[in-house]
């Protein structure tokens, strides 16, 4: 017998709090409980990072944290960048740069861009190619989605 | 993923509890990285996970006179931003800056790491070189068991069940010392070590001789390797490139790798000869400072 545990938490800055099984993944939780698809399943392993989230100011692979552990935590989704304003300079990016094409990847690259442009403004080439080898792509061939990485640095 | 209970003690008394209740159908929960893969895949017939970073000690990362201590939660991010760790344990720091990309080291833990005893487990040769520690506790109390001991078989370690690695203590390093890790991957980030090689070196007071050694080898045997022979064959030994090629090769001959999908046995011992070589280099240059 498991049991469902009760999490009270924060997804991009408004309260939630549901049911999860306790052995239900993040991932799972934030797209059938939650009701955010904009995080997407791709490898289920930790290899591809289309399904990466901010926790506390850390990204992470949704599917490799249990709903369970982000009791008390603040979650920041893809569903979070965009504001009544328009979109966040690095989806926009993103558009102008063509650095997506079929686009199961892109909530999970932005949101793990936006991870590294919230504490380093102006990073490398280098660094940005670095930071984001946790996330794959299989259509772009990174050169546009590092080249829209440095488009929203050099704009905001 | 198969049903388990999720149960995030806060103490290691309750945690140990947990553990022992449920024999081999219970997990520890640090990171996840590697559990909550294997747990997908049904590896384990799991009724519950005891998430460890409730746990105070289990979260503990406190560098200090009588060394450093890791908890077996701390993930891989806050040992290589942590000030003292890079100044003091840059060895460690070298494993913990290439286990996955960052999203992983958000999470993955050194602690963890270990606890997986994957013959390519990125943190667990600079442990040996460092002569780290493994605190456990358990039904029976505590005991500590060597680092270079921990590991017995590919994902197997001298963990019991009801027993929980709480913590890692590391010696504070001597004097004149220097220590690195470094591993052949065919990418470069997000790869599993074909092979890999962590020395910490301590060099006399004259900076010309090597006064001792310890080397240890990855993904060459179905354990961490302590290359004891190249180790004790560079004690009192001159600091030269004739001394460390000899050490390296020895070093070669320690290793007893397999066969695989990332690499042939001719090429992994190559790979050892070859690393070990440019990590005694690499630690005498840190220990000079």
């Amino acid at each position: 017998m498991t049991t469902n545990i009760h999490i009270t938490t924060k997804i991009n800055n408004q309260p939630y709090e549901f049911l999860a099984p306790s052995y239900m993944s993040l991932l799972d939780a934030l797209r059938e409980i939650v009701g955010l698809t904009g995080t997407k399943e791709g490898c289920l392993d930790g290899n591809c990072g289309a399904c990466t989230v901010n926790i506390d100011g850390r990204i992470v692979d949704s599917c490799l944290v249990l709903a369970a552990e982000i009791d008390g935590c603040d979650v920041q989704t893809v569903e979070g960048l965009a504001t009544s304003e328009g979109l966040h300079p690095l989806q926009k990016a993103f558009l102008e740069e063509a650095a997506l094409q079929c686009g199961i990847c892109t909530p999970g690259f932005l949101v793990a861009a936006k991870g590294l442009l919230d504490n380093e403004p102006n990073p490398s080439e280098h660094r940005i190619r670095h930071w984001l080898a946790g996330n794959l792509c299989r259509c772009t061939g990174y050169d546009k989605i590092v080249k829209a990485v440095q488009k929203a640095a050099s704009e905001s | 993923m198969h049903p388990f209970n999720y149960v995030a003690p806060k103490t290691v008394e309750e945690a140990v509890n947990v553990l022992e209740k449920h024999g081999d159908k219970a997990r520890p929960l640090a990171g996840g990285t590697d559990l909550l893969v294997q747990a997908r895949g049904n590896k384990w017939d799991l009724e519950a996970v005891v998430d460890v970073k409730k746990i105070p000690e289990a979260m503990k990362l406190e560098a200090s006179d009588d060394g450093l201590i890791i908890g077996s939660g701390v993930p891989c991010y806050q040992i290589y931003e942590n000030e003292e760790v890079k100044k003091h344990y840059a060895g460690i720091v070298d494993g913990a800056f290439i286990i996955g990309g960052i999203q992983i080291q958000s999470r993955a833990a050194i602690g963890g790491n270990l606890c997986n005893a994957a013959p390519s487990g990125d943190a667990i040769c600079p442990l040996i070189v460092y002569g780290a520690t493994a605190n456990i506790a358990g039904p029976n109390g505590e005991r500590k068991i060597a680092v270079e001991d921990f590991c017995i078989g590919p994902g197997k370690t001298v963990i019991k069940n009801g027993e929980l690695l709480v913590s890692i203590s590391v010696p504070k390093p001597a004097k004149r010392s220097g220590a690195a890790y470094e591993r052949f991957i065919p990418r470069n980030e997000m790869d599993i070590a074909v092979a890999a090689v962590a020395v910490s070196v301590v060099i006399d007071n004259t900076g010309e001789n090597f006064e001792s050694v310890n080397i240890a080898l990855a993904s060459v045997g179905p354990t961490p390797i302590v290359a004891r022979k190249a180790s004790d064959y560079l004690a009192g030994k001159p600091i030269n490139d004739a001394s460390i090629s000899e050490a390296a090769s020895i070093a070669k001959d320690e290793a007893s790798p397999i066969s695989d999908m990332r690499g042939t046995i001719e090429h992994r011992k190559h790979l050892i000869e070859v690393i070990t070589n440019r990590m005694i280099k690499e630690s005498v240059k840190r220990a000079r400072g």
